[in-house]
């Protein structure tokens, strides 16, 4: 049984000027002590999805299920949710310069946590645990530091701050909401072999949202790529890097300088990220899709199984089979687009020809 | 001596490029310090944070030189300085032969028009009270170039060429997105058909494949124009992609500089192999076999840098030399001329550096 | 995408068609949103009828046949030699001490409240514009020395000042100008170095600066255009500020004197007759309450516009679903609203928000296509 299960989450806001949907359908689950890497851009909805499962939305409205450990968390009222948040379901934000309080010390806020949700514990001993907790995360002389401010540590040592608070509690789920991404490479790669060895260690789940594919191909063990608010992608690592199906999965894959060979002209993805509020019709990709087909103009696609295993689920019309770089693919592919092409699709396919990189609306 | 070059270097310097006058920018033994002042009546420098000690480099007409380097290397203000926007504290800046270091205002002004920089936020690097044709326009008023329907014309013509909507002239920045507001910096820094482009980090903030567009879009421009390009990165996918040549900096000095193939597949310095090993690939069989070089604790502060080698305290192959002499930068044997390193004891081949330098986090 | 990205820009343009050439300035924006805000609106009115009263003020004396300094001794006193009540004698507010009609003179009176109020306001803030930005963008010893002359001013006792030009020379409308300019640029200065120093360090001040720029051509075309929307708050409440301050003078007696008739005077002049004729205290109390009221209401109006907060966006105000509703049905369907075209003025008008860089700056939080 899956530690968090997301069914069909849905998450709107109703602005002045119409309908944010950041989240248009999603589902999920994570296991017990692995990873799942939700990768997406601006727009795809990522981090509101993960914010609305603790409650963080304010004003948003929410339906669907997530079910964690036999709670649904969707529709919880407040009190329950906080006392969820941080001891069961942690998260560790992107910023830890605006996520810690300057005000307080970092040992202070460590078992402030601690004492919030076990009354029994005594202000010495959540001391104790805050300065062993700093220790495990590789704060050197954690003893000495835990009477530190948060701005007199540095970006690297405050995300481990961060992450000794997740911690705290013995959390069975962490979201991490792009940890990394304001960090040194090699600061990064120590939080990294942190966060697995964790993992390793206390069976925790672990939920890394980011856009950044190298740190998913560095410790994701199944991978979601989202797009315009709705799952675009699902499988394996394995899968998403050498046998990916969606074209947006594989637009990301080799928009990046490590596909194409120093000197070469890279090739990015066209166009941009739809508007939340005014989506194109049918598949919200088409825009942008080189395969595009007139289906992809009417009809939004489901999520549903492609290649051998069940679990490698995409949602794009081209044929179930065509996976990965091969030629074999690209011919399944081309043969579904010249044959499911009218004057339409053709028109939208001619407008990203015509202008590979300009930008605005590609739908003249 | 702080960083200097050693005879060898100094040769291998100009064999970046075979003529000296394809040399366009040439740097010596930078040195900037910011003072830190005590708190009395009379606030006396207490310290000084060494952001720059010591740094030579050139860049050839016409070519990339890509400067990587973590927090506190000094990559970001070195370029300033030799931008001239930050008074350099010692050592030289060279434009095509003329000495453009800490230059007045009104003396650089000329050099202005050749050297021009691209920014790392696209949201912050715009006035968001100004219209985008003002902004672009704003070379072409500040130096008188180009005015009323001429100057109309020309911003036109920019935007167009960066791949903007020549009809959005009117638009303020925030109407644009990020990737576009880095297109509209661009078309600023091209206006006056500079030489040189310095961009620290203009991709950074940008989404992947918009990171791509744009990427793609310098590249255009170079060869098109002629440009060179000074690139400030800390992605060092990014950075191998684009340039020619690769200097790594750490806490204000020169750890490593070659042409990009040299540097990132023979790596000399232990740094330079451990930010290599560090930098995520997007690809799951090579993360999994990568020996991660961990490397312990954060980079030093530049207020109280290490002695000797700066990199000393953090290095797997340390020894005792490394704390009392600073290595000159050379080339080091089974190295083209144009590989320079400044390290001890450089990484040899096939070293497992990985295995070395491997601590417990405890 | 964070949430307040989401909520910032949910707030889309809401005329993408009719903007596709011209972009929508901060100045648009602030008065779509000030229209929107009642209070605003009505103190907007409410202060444009106390302009008109105050211009129409010769009209209204001749109309009425009761001149600005026109004593009634007859029917505009009593047998007991006291002012006479509102609506009596043809009298609409009634008299004063010795007479004259009170609405004429109240009508008067806005006259030299206004024109102090805007007229000083105005000349302060370009004073005090001009030093801020001075002292916050040269720094060093230019700043050193414009700080402390501000602090100075700031510091000095106003009233003393007065009392002392008024005894040195006589009491007059070029003194309380005077003194209330004085007095009001240095509050204005100490805010807008406040500012400059902030935005000074924003990095397109730095690229104004690796294009050529000059510091002149930086301070009042790069900086500036960011300090007029505080400024311009600022100044919209020191207007009320400068006419109690006016009126104080006056009613001190070392303001505007007697006989051209003040707010200020003609309450200092009601103090020996309040027992007996309330309306000389209540009519020129209220007027210049409710001035003063207004103004800072606009003020504070002004303030709300320029800054739209997260539960504007969610407030879906019925007003504007109705005009959305409205708008589709007539057949302009919008094409694609794009998200990336919506405007983040919030972000852009509080000067104080800035997308935080993670440490060393290597990216910022907001990633955007």
């Amino acid at each position: 049984m899956s530690l968090l299960e997301v069914t069909d989450l849905r998450v709107s806001f109703p602005t002045a000027d119409g309908v944010v949907q950041a989240v248009r359908g999603v589902s999920f689950s994570v296991e017990r002590g692995r990873t799942l890497g939700i990768v997406g851009e601006s727009g795809s909805g990522k981090t509101v999805l993960t914010q609305s499962l603790l409650g963080l939305t304010p004003g948003g409205q929410i339906s669907g299920q997530a079910v964690f450990d036999g709670v649904n968390l969707v529709g919880l009222d407040s009190r329950e949710l906080q006392k969820i948040r941080g001891k069961q379901i942690s998260v560790i934000f992107q910023d830890p310069l605006t996520s810690l309080h300057p005000m307080y010390k970092v040992g202070w806020q460590i078992s402030e946590m601690i004492r919030a949700h076990d009354k029994s514990v005594s202000k010495a001993q959540a001391t104790d645990r805050a300065v062993e907790l700093l220790g495990f995360v590789g704060i050197p002389r954690p003893r000495e530091r835990v009477h530190d401010y948060p701005h007199q540590f540095s970006g690297g040592m405050r995300q481990r701050v961060m992450i000794a608070m997740a911690i705290s509690l013995n959390p069975k789920l962490i979201i991490a909401d792009e940890p990394t991404t304001a960090l040194d490479a090699t600061v990064q790669a120590q939080i990294l072999d942190l966060l697995l060895r964790l993992q390793q260690d206390s069976d925790t789940a672990l939920l890394m949202i980011t856009h950044d594919l190298g740190v998913v191909a560095d410790i994701a063990d199944n991978v979601m790529v989202m797009y315009a608010g709705r799952a675009a992608e699902k499988a394996t690592k394995r899968d998403i890097f050498y046998a990916e199906h969606h074209p947006y999965t594989k637009g990301l894959l080799e928009s990046i300088p490590h596909s194409s060979a120093a000197g070469e002209r890279l090739r990015p993805i066209t166009g941009q990220p739809p508007s939340l509020i005014n989506l194109p019709s049918g598949c919200k990709f088409h825009p942008r899709c080189a395969y595009v087909m007139d289906r992809c103009l009417d009809e939004e696609p489901t999520l549903h199984a492609v290649g051998d295993a069940g679990a490698h689920r995409s949602a794009c019309w081209l044929p179930a089979a065509a996976l990965g770089e091969g030629t074999g693919a690209e011919d399944l592919r081309r043969r579904a687009v010249a044959e499911g092409r009218g004057a339409d699709a053709a028109r939208v396919a001619l407008t990203i020809a015509a202008a590979p990189e300009a930008e605005g609306s590609v739908i003249a | 001596m702080t960083g200097a070059l050693s005879d060898e270097a100094a040769q291998a310097w100009p064999s970046d490029a075979s003529m000296a006058d394809d040399i366009l920018v040439r740097v010596e033994n930078l040195v900037k310090y910011f003072p830190v002042r005590g708190n009395g009546l009379v606030r006396r420098t207490v310290a000084n944070v060494q952001a720059v000690d010591g740094v030579s480099l050139t860049i050839p007409r016409g070519k990339t030189l890509g400067l990587v380097g973590e927090t506190g290397c000094g990559k970001s203000t070195l370029a300033r300085c030799i931008a001239g926007l930050i008074p350099a504290t010692s050592g030289k800046v060279y434009f095509e032969g003329n000495d453009i270091t800490n230059l007045r205002r009104r003396a650089m002004q000329p050099f202005r028009r050749e050297i021009q920089m691209i920014f790392q936020d696209p949201y912050g690097s715009l006035n968001p009270r100004r219209r985008v044709g003002a902004i672009i326009g704003d070379p072409f008023a500040v130096h008188k170039t180009a005015s009323g329907n001429d100057r109309k014309r020309a911003v036109q013509d920019l935007m167009a060429r960066v791949g903007l909507n020549p009809e959005h002239y009117n638009r303020f920045p925030a109407e644009f997105s990020g990737g576009q507001r880095q297109r509209i910096g661009v078309a600023r820094a091209l206006a006056l058909r500079p030489k040189l482009i310095i961009c620290d980090e203009p991709v950074s903030a940008l989404d992947v494949s918009i990171q791509a567009q744009v990427l793609n879009l310098l590249a255009d421009l170079q060869a098109d124009f002629g440009l060179s390009y000074l690139f400030i990165a800390h992605d060092l996918e990014v950075v191998r992609h684009v340039s020619d040549s690769v200097t790594v900096m750490y806490l204000g000095r020169v750890a490593e500089h070659g042409p990009g193939d040299a540097v990132y597949d023979h790596p000399r310095h232990p740094y330079s192999a451990a930010l290599l090993s560090a930098a995520p690939a997007a690809d799951p069989d090579s993360a999994a076999q990568r020996q991660r070089i961990l490397l312990t604790g954060d980079v030093p502060s530049p207020i109280n840098p290490p002695s000797g080698c700066r990199f000393h305290p953090r290095c797997p192959k340390a020894q005792d030399l490394c704390a009392a002499a600073v290595p000159p930068l050379e080339t080091k044997a089974g190295d083209p001329a144009t590989h320079l390193t400044a390290c001890h004891y450089p990484v040899e081949e096939g070293e497992a550096l990985a295995r070395a330098g491997r601590r417990e986090h405890r | 995408m964070s949430i307040t990205e989401v909520q910032f820009q949910a707030t889309a343009v809401e005329d993408a068609p009719a903007q596709a050439i011209e972009g929508r300035s901060q100045w648009q924006l602030t008065w779509r949103r000030l229209r929107n805000d009642k209070v605003a609106v009505i103190s907007i009115v409410v202060i444009l009828l106390i302009a008109a009263f105050a211009l129409a003020a010769p009209l209204i004396a001749s109309l009425l046949g009761h001149g600005e300094y026109q004593a009634f001794p007859n029917t505009g006193t009593n047998s007991f030699g006291q002012p006479v009540g509102p609506g009596v004698n043809g009298f609409p507010l009634g008299t004063d001490g010795i007479g004259r009609d009170l609405l004429v003179r109240i009508a008067y009176g806005a006259q030299i409240s206004l024109f102090v109020g805007l007229f000083t306001t105005a000349v302060a803030a370009i004073f005090g514009v001009s030093i801020g930005l001075i002292a916050g963008y040269f720094g060093g010893w230019v700043d050193s020395v414009l700080a402390r002359i501000i602090d100075a001013v700031l510091a000095f006792p106003f009233i003393v000042l007065a009392l002392a030009l008024a005894a040195v020379l006589s009491p007059s409308l070029a003194i309380v100008v005077g003194v209330i300019t004085f007095f009001s640029w240095a509050g204005i200065s100490r805010i807008v170095r406040g500012q400059t120093l902030s935005v000074k360090e924003k990095e397109y001040i730095e690229a104004a600066r690796s294009v050529g720029a000059g510091p002149w051509r930086i301070m009042f075309i790069d900086i500036m255009p960011n300090l007029l929307g505080p400024v311009l708050v600022l100044a919209t409440l020191y207007i009320p500020t400068a006419v109690a301050f006016e009126a104080t003078l006056s009613f001190l007696g070392i303001g505007i004197p007697p006989p051209a008739p003040s707010w200020g005077n003609i309450l200092a002049e009601a103090q020996d007759h309040y027992q007996t004729a309330w309306w000389y205290v209540v009519f020129p109390a209220a007027v210049l309450l409710i001035t003063t009221l207004a103004f800072n209401l606009l003020g504070d109006g002004i303030r709300d516009a320029m800054d739209p907060r997260t539960e504007r966006i969610f407030a879906g105000s019925k007003t504007a679903t109705r005009k959305r509703d409205r708008r589709n049905k007539r057949g302009k369907r919008r094409p694609g609203l794009d998200l990336d075209q919506a405007i983040l003025v919030g972000e852009q008008a509080d000067l104080s928000v800035d997308k935080p860089l993670g440490e060393g700056s290597t990216t910022t939080t907001g990633k955007e296509g």
